[in-house]
């Protein structure tokens, strides 16, 4: 830095009051700091709420990890092995790890961590039905009641981050992220800032960047201005205008990737109109998806074909794409007994075909998505009410069954593995962010015979059923894929997107001089 | 009782009426906000798609959701008289800790952002004032129009760009290294116009007075006219209205916090009414209620130091 600016700075600084400014600490731009930047706050400590900047930071870390290719890998455990039934499960834990307080990791520190996880509502490890945990020797058995194949990708989901004993308080809230990963806590800001500092002899391989800071930020445009103005040297998270912004300017990059992440439309199909699959049908026919991406991210090509994204490749049964047939759906409609009355819209018995589509601003493009699709859906007669609220008003109106349609983003590999998700999605009677008043025999028989350990071209048998009929029946209709973004500064070397978001693989990074 | 000392115990009383009816009024308008407080809680907890049933359900238990009103809002009246805030029911953070954590961001932005508005308006206001019409009273007004006219947001993002981005002077977010400069210059020169038209119209007032013109006619010069005569009894008028301002400031510019990144009340109130975090609510009403008083109070005292004149039934006695 040359002194210029130190001098414009000081002018500037001194005719806007610098005696209140002494109080900020002094956080200079190092250059051996990683500085990230992202839209999400840090809301707790707890790790099934926020546990995820604690493992992508590389502070916390979990048994299983998975690669960027979303294969899973030796995290803290080393192998991995199941009984036949695939209901005890055992894992061998790495020699020689060591907390961030120094003290040995033991295999009952890591039962201990495990049991409060597998009683806390918000884990996936949860749902899998653990019987028991317990230490054996320098592993960790898991028995359960049902058999489940999953178990190692769930124990890749960060909240089961393995935390030391010293990491909570009394009443046995986390007080303090104290883990065993490459990097430690520096200093946590909630709900803010985190940063973290290179850990010194670590028991692996020792990561290039020394310091790493997390800074959350909320709207799209402050974030927009620091990749472009180099004040974060990894951005995440950019609308359509900041993409463009960046892209024309030197020194910062994009980089992207296609998230197992689906915008879609959740139907109650025991709703007296959506219960007609036709109906269904004709919605999703009604839908110009590539103009509705076009139009509102600015991305024709993330217009969704089928539920799951391509790139879960297990999961791809090369089906019949969904299509834009508007003349189709006013037809479907008709041939369902939905006429078109004098105002444009169809009508039954009398009554004109008026569906509520509730969705919410977390992610900012869906209130946007959802006007496009009442749009779209006006040109074939059916009247569309688009209602923003709160997320949570989804499982809540599933629950009492007041829910029409709901337009959400949902991800379909939580954890490495999207069965889980998948399975929970199609869950037999329905589920809050899956399938509503809808069932199919075929489905909940693939689900279970996948759930219990099927393999090889069986197992593909079964998932193209599910996928099949997802497509045909349309108990929830996809609208886009999501791709996620990063703005990346030149100064970083090797930056990796990992589209499940395990980790950022800032082990991986190297930072230019 | 000396005035002081009535301004002092009316202000005290006042607070602790207000504390005690504002607490009580949050705990009843967030249990009657529509949608179920066990999801929004664990939307708030867990992440907006993570929410099921099955959380809600276990939220609903650990809180104790399902008991009467009146008991939950006794157990925070008990508590909050043994000065226990609580735990927020979204973070675990005890509230306390919590609240303090913005309230302290907020003050010093409200504080340098008055401090702004105080400089850049005032100095324009005595300016204009001078010759009413002429040149500098010209840019005034032109100066209350623009920025009064241009959104704080839009001002943020501008200053942003061309302060921060552009010129690299002052970090665009976060709390260190001159952070608050620009959130404090958004809102200090938003704030600026009003303040310059106060001063203005105060000033002229003030200098077609009669205690002007004798100060004139004495002989004193005339800096000492307007240090002495003019700005004090302007600051009469300009005073209230600051404290009206910086009240305004401290309840939280939502829009401007989010942009910079800064982490203050207005931040953590809209947060806590989004996942129904009571505990948070509650005290973060409660510390703006009295914060209020507060100012009330300093004002009260800053005229009566400003202007010892006997009024109200003083004069009558």
């Amino acid at each position: 830095m040359n002194n210029r600016p130190h001098l414009r700075r000081a002018a500037a600084l001194a005719a806007v009051a610098l005696a209140v400014t002494a109080c900020g600490s002094s956080q200079s731009a190092d250059s051996d700091t990683l500085r990230i930047a992202g839209p999400f706050e840090i809301h707790s400590l707890e790790p099934s709420s926020d546990g995820y900047f604690f493992t992508r930071l590389h502070v916390t870390e979990t048994l299983v990890t998975a690669d960027v290719e979303g294969n899973l890998v030796p995290g803290l455990a080393t192998t991995w092995s199941a009984d036949e039934a695939n209901k005890v499960w055992t894992f061998e834990l790495a020699d020689g790890v060591e907390f961030h307080d120094g003290k040995p990791m033991t295999p009952e520190n890591v039962v201990a961590v495990l049991e409060k996880m597998a009683a806390d509502a918000a884990s996936p490890l949860a749902d899998v039905g653990v019987e028991t945990i317990r230490a054996d020797g320098t592993s960790v058995v898991i028995e359960l009641s049902e058999p489940n194949v999953s178990v190692p990708a769930t124990l890749s989901h960060y909240s089961t981050g393995i935390l030391a004993p010293s990491s909570y308080d009394a009443e046995g809230k986390v007080e303090k992220i104290v883990g065993t990963g490459p990097y430690e806590v520096a200093k946590v800001s909630l709900p803010s800032r985190i940063e973290t500092v290179r850990v010194a002899d670590w028991r692996g391989k020792e990561p290039e960047v020394e310091k790493v800071s997390f800074q959350a930020v909320g709207r799209a445009e402050s974030r927009a201005v620091m990749a472009t103005g180099g004040q974060a040297d990894v951005v995440f998270g950019l609308e359509p205008a900041g993409r463009e912004r960046v892209e024309s300017t030197d020194g910062v990059d994009m980089e992207s990737a296609l998230q197992p992440r689906t915008i879609l439309m959740k139907m109650n199909a025991a709703d007296p109109a959506l219960k007609d699959v036709r109906v269904r049908q004709a919605i999703s026919m009604a839908l110009d998806r590539e103009s509705i991406a076009e139009a509102v991210l600015r991305e024709k090509d993330i217009a969704a074909t089928q539920l799951l994204t391509p790139t879960l490749a297990d999961w791809d049964a090369e089906l019949e794409p969904l299509t834009y047939d508007a003349e189709k759906a006013k037809a479907l409609l008709a041939e369902a007994g939905w006429k078109t009355g004098a105002d444009g819209t169809v009508a039954k018995d009398g009554r004109p075909l008026t569906l509520e589509l509730l969705t919410y601003p977390d992610r900012p493009e869906l209130p946007a998505l959802a006007t496009a699709i009442q749009a779209e859906l006006k040109k074939v007669g059916v009247k569309v009410d688009v209602e923003v609220t709160n997320s949570s008003e989804v499982p809540a109106k599933h629950g009492d069954g007041s829910l029409q349609m709901a337009l959400v983003a949902k991800s379909f590999a939580l954890i490495s593995d999207p069965l889980p998700t998948v399975a929970d999605t199609f869950a037999k009677g329905g589920s809050d962010w899956g399938t509503m008043g809808w069932s199919d025999p075929a489905v909940d028989k693939a689900v279970a015979a996948l759930m219990a350990g099927a393999e090889g071209e069986e197992a593909a048998e079964h998932r193209r059923t599910i996928v099949t009929s997802a497509q045909e029946q349309l108990p929830l209709v996809p609208v886009s894929w999501y791709r996620m973004n990063a703005a990346v500064s030149d100064r970083v070397e090797g930056f990796q997107i990992d589209a499940l978001e395990t980790s950022w693989r800032i082990t991986d990074i190297e930072l230019a001089e | 009782m000396s005035r002081l000392g009535g301004v002092v115990a009316r202000r005290a009383a006042q607070a602790l009426a207000v504390a005690i009816g504002v607490s009580a009024l949050c705990f009843v308008i967030t249990q009657r906000l529509p949608g179920g407080i066990a999801y929004r809680i664990a939307a708030g907890r867990y992440g907006y798609d993570m929410v099921d049933a099955d959380a809600a359900a276990s939220v609903r238990d650990e809180l104790g959701l399902d008991r009467p009103l009146w008991q939950q809002l006794g157990e925070w009246v008990v508590d909050l008289l043994q000065l226990d805030l609580g735990r927020s029911l979204v973070t675990s953070q005890p509230v306390m800790t919590e609240v303090s954590h913005y309230l302290a961001a907020t003050l010093q932005l409200a504080l340098l952002s008055i401090v702004i508005a105080v400089i850049a308006g005032a100095g324009i206001g005595v300016v204009a004032a001078r010759r009413p019409g002429g040149f500098a009273d010209r840019f005034s007004s032109l100066w209350v129009a623009g920025v009064r006219a241009v959104p704080p947001f839009l001002l943020g993002l501008l200053l942003m760009i061309v302060l921060s981005a552009q010129l690299g002077l002052f970090p665009a977010v976060g709390h260190g290294d001159g952070g608050i400069v620009l959130p404090a210059l958004t809102l200090g020169l938003s704030l600026s116009g009003l303040v310059a038209r106060v001063t203005r119209d105060a000033v002229i007032e003030v200098r077609g007075s009669a205690y002007v013109e004798f100060a004139q006619t004495k002989g004193l010069p005339e800096r000492w006219v307007l240090v002495r005569h003019v700005l004090r009894n302007a600051a009469v008028s300009l005073v209230p209205y600051l404290g009206v301002q910086f009240v305004v400031l401290i309840e939280g510019v939502v829009v401007v916090e989010s942009l910079f990144a800064w982490d203050g009340l207005g931040h953590s109130l809209v947060h806590a009414v989004f996942w129904r975090d009571i505990p948070v609510l509650q005290a973060s009403a409660l510390v703006l209620a009295l914060l209020i008083v507060l100012v009330n109070t300093l004002v009260d005292l800053a005229v009566l130091g400003l202007d010892p004149r006997p009024r109200g039934r003083a004069v009558a006695a």
